[in-house]
């Protein structure tokens, strides 16, 4: 396919209910955007270089023969294909993004400040510690917060996400026992509660251990006894996430804490949702021996595709010699770096999770905003936090059904049962909401409460923007109540391509473009 | 079907001779929604009874299925990799996952008959 033109033959896409039948499939001034594969023009350039005339190459026959495959485009060009692109994203700078165990927060501005500053945007890594004092020890302050924030006192900077940090710990768990029976450890399982995020056994798993999942309890908790009864020398550790997916406190932190160590063995906490508790509960206290903290959740750095994460890992006194490098440290020569398993003293690193020292650009946020906040604003981001997910749960139970009795933490979780008989389904709730302009919540997860809706307002939602919230999601149930379940089923109507069919798209997945006419290079 | 017998993981095993045959429940496709794919055991896998034996993936979730009795593997439904829709229109009959040589036919007596399985889905709801 050659030329950037729209094949006016190519049927129009399915149109929105109401839409009308455009000859391009373009809605007003929101337009259709073929594949950048699709937009192809062979020859155009952003960059004019001067052909290089003869020039004899040394490749020694390794030289490419063929086309390298890739489409042309000219400067304009590619500035309208992502910029249109970008339009049909939504984000949390264009309205409430009510992802639950997403904590999709605000982005302050001043963050984005100050790591634009020159002195942190134009560093680079293999500069020579001495011209980089400035951000080690902000990396060095930063550490020093996450330890007094979670009580803990040790931090392992480097892991690049959540689930990156997940696997830092089960690693320093794993290092940790190993250490003790020295050589690799006999314990083979780790408990993983029924409610955990996937990332939890999926973490133990590729560590190697066999998961064992324990059961919730009515109150959707961990359920002690049953936790209890599954203990023995075999058991490497558990994972529990506080709050719990559920949006609720594991009230038993410190008796679970307690069990595991008689075992044996060590206890992960999952701090995907800290901010809920951040500045209230220290971590530490409870017993743990290591969590992850999502810096852009708590910490408010971008995610959910304005990215990356970073997830550094606190650790106790039992798991932090086997942190992995590197590691900054503090002497007379002022900030250095302790980048191999050689200069790390007594410590035993596991190894090295990442290049260089972790996602800088994020420290910088996250210290921007721990700073902007201080010791008493982070409580109060932990306070609205939760009590925006109560109003919110305050607001919709007289119509809808919470899964549990009782106050929620940072976020609410309501099942089906509001929707029996009604030929309404979560999915299609949801999709409904997104006609009336709502990102919809997080729907069927936990998986330990049927047909879920987890909903996580974060704390920097308005009063205003959740009392709207909260009359489009009562607005949508009256119509279920109405006997209107066809809406729904239709639902998205709006949206440039409406249902989609998730089943046609799971069982016989498109992965790739492929060029409609086969060239004579791809056929060899 | 008088001898088709249920586990409380909403499996089901239905005898001839020595033969069981093996598959998820009408209770659990409906649960699971719409099946897009089913990983099942090698031919010749010895499996406990409890054992995972395959693993059912939907739109909205993936679960083990484990083994409701022990045995060999002697047969598996090559048909539900091209089509694992069949567990959501037939669970019960083209939709089965599995034949096992039963190593224990004492192990059928853990499990439900009809009116008793039926009886237990109606008190998860």
């Amino acid at each position: 396919m050659s030329g950037h033109s729209k094949d006016l033959s190519r049927p129009a896409p399915t149109m929105a209910a109401g839409a009308v039948d455009t000859v391009h499939g373009h809605q007003g001034l929101r337009l259709e955007e073929p594949l950048l594969f699709e937009i192809d023009n062979p020859g155009a350039v952003g960059v004019d270089l001067p052909d290089p005339g003869a020039t004899e190459n040394r490749l020694g026959g390794l030289e490419r023969h063929a086309p390298i495959g890739l489409p042309s485009a000219s400067e304009p060009e590619i500035v309208r294909h992502y910029t249109r692109l970008s339009q049909k994203n939504y984000a949390i700078d264009m309205g409430t993004y009510p992802l639950g165990s997403c904590t999709m927060k605000h982005n302050p501005r001043l963050n984005e400040k100050m790591v634009r500053l020159p002195g942190f945007a134009n560093l680079h890594p293999m500069q020579p510690d001495a011209t980089t004092q400035g951000a080690l020890e902000l990396i060095d302050n930063l550490a020093h917060w996450l330890k007094e924030l979670t009580g803990m006192p040790a931090v392992a900077m480097s892991p690049a996400a959540g689930a990156h940090g997940e696997l830092c710990g089960v690693m320093a768990i794993r290092a940790a026992l190993d250490d003790r029976e020295g050589g690799p450890t006999s314990r083979r399982r780790i408990l993983v509660p029924d409610s955990a995020h996937g990332t939890n056994p999926a973490t133990a798993a590729a560590c190697g251990f066999t998961v064992d999942a324990i059961p919730s309890d009515a109150r959707g908790r961990v359920d002690v006894k049953a936790f209890a009864d599954k203990l023995d020398d075999d058991v490497a550790g558990i994972m529990i996430t506080n709050p719990n997916t559920c949006g609720l406190f594991e009230n038993d932190m410190i008796e679970i804490a307690g069990l595991i160590h008689d075992a044996g063995g060590y206890f992960y906490c999952d701090g995907a949702n800290f901010n809920a508790i951040v500045s209230r509960v220290r971590p530490g206290d409870l017993g743990i021996d290591c969590m992850h903290i999502n810096l852009h959740k708590t910490f408010s750095t971008p995610h959910g595709g304005g990215g990356p994460g970073a997830g550094p890992v606190v650790l106790s006194d039992a798991l932090a010699p086997f942190a992995p490098t590197p590691w900054v440290v503090h002497g007379g020569d002022g900030f250095s770096l302790v980048e191999h398993g050689a200069d790390a003293g007594d410590a035993k690193p596991f190894g090295r999770l990442k290049g260089f020292h972790g996602q800088m650009g994020m420290f910088v946020r996250a210290y921007a905003y721990m700073l902007s906040h201080g010791r008493d604003g982070l409580r109060q981001v932990a306070n609205d936090a939760v009590l925006n997910a109560n109003y919110v749960m305050a607001q919709l139970s007289d119509v809808m059904t919470a899964a549990f009795d009782g106050p929620c933490m940072h976020e609410c979780l309501f099942d089906d049962r509001f929707l029996k008989d009604s030929g309404v389904t979560t999915l299609d709730f949801a999709k409904a909401m997104i006609d009336e302009g709502y990102h919809p919540m997080t729907m069927y997860f936990p998986l330990v409460v049927h047909g879920a809706m987890l909903i996580e307002p974060t704390e920097t939602e308005s009063r205003r923007e959740l009392d709207n919230f909260i009359a489009v999601v009562r607005s949508l149930v009256a119509r279920v109540q109405s006997g209107d379940s066809d809406a729904f089923a239709a639902a998205p109507r709006l949206t440039p391509r409406r249902r989609l069919d998730e089943t046609a798209a799971a069982r016989s997945p498109v992965l790739r473009w492929t060029p409609e006419i086969p060239t004579a290079e791809a056929a060899e | 079907m008088a001898n088709r017998k249920y586990s409380q993981d909403h499996e089901w095993v239905e005898v001839e001779g020595e033969t069981g045959m093996i598959g998820i429940s009408d209770y659990a496709q409906e649960q699971l929604g719409d099946v897009v794919f089913v990983e099942l055991p090698d031919v010749g896998k010895m499996l406990d009874r409890g054992d995972e034996a395959a693993v059912v993936e939907s739109v909205k979730a993936a679960a083990e299925v484990y083994a409701p009795v022990g045995g060999e593997v002697i047969e598996v439904n090559d048909a539900l990799n091209g089509d694992p829709s069949l567990v959501n229109t037939d669970a019960f009959g083209d939709g089965w996952f599995a034949k096992l040589r039963l190593t224990d036919p004492a192990d059928l007596d853990e499990l439900m008959d009809e009116a008793a399985y039926k009886t237990y889905c109606e008190g998860l709801d």
